[in-house]
C-alpha cells in the first residue's frame, strides 16, 4: 500500500532521514519507534507532504506522492494526525470534526462519518458545541483522531497517540486502534509507548539517528536484546 | 508547616465545576503526585496555584501567605515555578536563549548577563540539552521542549516545583533517566508537585498521592494505598 524507498529528508542544512525505505501492506499495524530526536516525526512529516524528501520516493497505491501537496495526500486516502494533535482550539468540537471532512467526495459524506466517530467517541457528540480549547489533553487527542477519521482515509499515520492519556484510555486508545484496523483501516504508529505499540503490531520499524536499524515482525522486535535494554528498560 | 495549602478552592467555567471544593496541603520537601482521568481538573488545578487562572472561590496559600489574587509572575517570584502540559516556550528562540530568558527572570536581586549565562549552560546541562542549545525551540520535539520547561523553571530558583506530565512521550528508557532527574531535583531541596500519567513513575518517587475526578478528590494516600482503591482503580487505572 505504501512504499518509501531510500528517502532523504532535511531540516535546513541538517540531515534528519537518512535513506530510509519502507513498506506497508493494506490492513497491516506497523509501528515505528525510536527515541526522541531520531525522525519518527519527520519521516511521517515527509509522508504527508508536510516536508519534501532531498531524494528517494515516496509510492501510494502504486502512485507517487512525494512532491504532492499535503490536502493532496490526504485527498489520496492518508490522514496524519501529528503530534500534538494540532486542533483549531477557536473553533467547536463539532467544527474541528467537520474541517477534517474537506475533501470533496468525503464532505458529501460527513454526516455518516461524524454519526460513526461518534460510536467510537461518544463524549464529542455531547461536547459538540465546546470551543475545542477547552477540552483536556485526552480529549483533544481523541478529537485529533475523530477529526483524521473524517476524511475516510485508507491509511492513518498517528503520531504519539497515547501523549498525555490516563493508563485507562491508553488501555481503550490502543484497542480502538485494533478496531479501526479491522474495520480495514491500515496503521502507521508512532509510540513512545513502545509495548504497547508492540503488542498491536504485525511489524515494527526501529528508528535510530535518522536511519532504520531493525525491521521485522513484532515477536522479533519483543526479542530483541537491544530493543530490550535500550527501550523497553528490561 | 504547610508549604502549599489550598482550602475549598473551586473553578468554574461558565456551568462547568472543573474543580470543586479541593482540599490539598503539600509539605516541605516532599514529592506529590496528582493523578485523575483526563478532564478531572488537574491542569487547571495547577492554573490555579500558579495563577494562570483566578479562582472561583477558596484559598491557596504558599508558605502561610494568601497567594490567590496574585500574578502568575508574583507567584513565580515568591518561589513557586511550573511547566505547561504543552510546553509554553518562546518558539523563535534557541534552546539556550529560552534558558537564558527565565535565568534572567525570577531573581530576588539582580543577575549579570555572564552570570546567568553561566547558569543556562548548567541547567541545561543538568537536564541533558547541551548538545541542542543553538536549536531553535520550535524544532524540538515535544518530549524535549517539556525538558527546556524543566530547565526555564529551575532558573527561576523555586522551593516548590508544579510539574505538568514532564514525562509524556517518553519511552520507558527514558523515563528512567527523567526519575533520576527528579530525584536529583528533589535532593537539591525542592518541593515537587507532578501531575504525571506514567505510573511506573509515580509510585516510584512520590510520598503521596492525590486523585482527582470530576473535579474533586477522590482520594488521596501513599502510592500503595492508591493502587490498590477500588474507586481509584475503576475510573484511572483500569483492571
Amino acid at each position: 500500500m505504501l512504499e518509501v524507498k531510500n528517502l532523504d529528508t532535511f531540516y535546513g542544512k541538517i540531515q534528519a532521514i537518512w535513506g530510509v525505505s519502507l513498506r506497508i501492506d493494506e490492513d497491516e499495524i506497523v509501528s515505528l519507534v525510536g527515541a526522541n530526536s531520531a525522525g519518527k516525526s519527520t519521516l511521517l512529516n515527509t509522508i504527508s507532504g508536510m516536508l519534501h524528501p532531498a531524494s528517494g520516493s515516496v509510492e501510494f497505491l502504486s502512485r507517487r506522492i512525494d512532491g504532492l501537496s499535503p490536502d493532496a495526500i490526504v485527498e489520496l486516502g492518508i490522514s496524519y494526525v501529528p503530534e500534538g494533535g494540532r486542533l483549531f482550539n477557536e473553533m467547536t468540537v463539532r467544527e474541528n470534526l467537520e474541517m477534517g471532512a474537506y475533501p470533496r467526495q468525503t464532505w458529501k459524506r460527513r454526516k455518516e462519518s461524524l454519526e460513526q466517530i461518534y460510536q467510537l467517541f461518544p463524549f464529542l457528540k455531547a461536547r459538540g458545541a465546546q470551543l475545542a480549547r477547552t477540552l483536556s489533553g485526552g480529549e483533544r487527542q481523541m478529537l485529533a483522531m475523530g477529526r483524521s477519521l473524517m476524511a475516510r482515509p485508507r491509511l492513518c499515520m498517528f503520531d504519539e497517540p497515547s501523549y498525555g492519556l490516563a493508563p485507562l484510555l491508553v488501555k481503550e486508545l490502543f484497542h480502538f486502534v485494533k478496531t479501526l484496523n479491522k474495520q480495514d483501516i491500515t496503521i502507521l504508529l508512532v509510540e513512545q509507548n513502545i509495548r504497547h505499540a508492540l503488542d498491536i503490531a504485525d511489524r515494527a520499524y526501529l528508528l535510530e539517528n535518522g536511519r532504520i536499524v531493525l525491521e521485522g515482525p513484532r515477536d522479533l522486535f519483543l526479542q530483541n536484546d537491544h530493543i530490550k535494554k535500550a527501550y523497553l528498560g528490561l | 508547616m504547610l508549604m502549599l495549602e489550598g482550602k475549598k478552592v473551586m473553578k468554574h467555567f461558565g456551568g462547568l465545576v472543573a474543580v470543586h471544593n479541593v482540599d490539598f496541603g503539600i509539605n516541605q520537601g516532599e514529592v506529590v503526585g496528582l493523578i485523575g482521568p483526563n478532564g478531572a481538573g488537574k491542569t487547571t488545578l495547577f492554573n490555579l496555584i500558579s495563577g494562570s487562572l483566578p479562582t472561583t472561590a477558596g484559598e491557596i496559600r504558599y508558605k502561610g501567605e494568601k497567594i490567590t489574587g496574585l500574578k502568575p509572575h508574583q507567584i513565580c517570584k515568591k518561589g513557586v515555578a511550573r511547566t505547561f502540559q504543552s510546553a509554553q516556550t518562546f518558539a523563535g528562540l534557541t534552546v539556550f536563549e529560552n534558558a537564558l530568558a527565565a535565568s534572567l527572570f525570577g531573581k530576588k536581586r539582580a543577575i549579570s548577563v555572564p552570570d546567568a549565562e553561566r547558569e543556562a549552560t548548567e541547567l541545561l546541562e543538568f537536564v541533558g540539552l547541551s548538545t541542542v542549545g543553538a536549536v531553535l525551540a520550535r524544532d524540538l520535539p515535544i518530549a524535549n521542549q517539556k525538558r527546556l520547561e524543566v530547565a526555564r523553571a529551575l532558573a527561576t530558583k523555586p522551593e516548590l516545583l508544579l510539574f505538568d506530565e514532564v514525562m509524556a512521550g517518553l519511552n520507558p528508557a527514558e523515563v528512567a533517566r527523567a526519575m533520576e532527574l527528579i530525584t536529583k531535583i528533589r535532593n537539591k531541596g525542592i518541593t515537587l508537585f507532578m501531575i504525571e500519567h506514567v505510573m511506573k513513575a509515580i509510585m516510584k518517587v512520590c510520598d503521596r498521592i492525590i486523585v482527582l475526578h470530576h473535579g474533586s478528590k477522590l482520594a488521596e494516600g501513599t502510592p500503595e494505598e492508591i493502587t490498590t482503591n477500588k474507586k481509584v482503580i475503576e475510573v484511572y487505572l483500569g483492571e
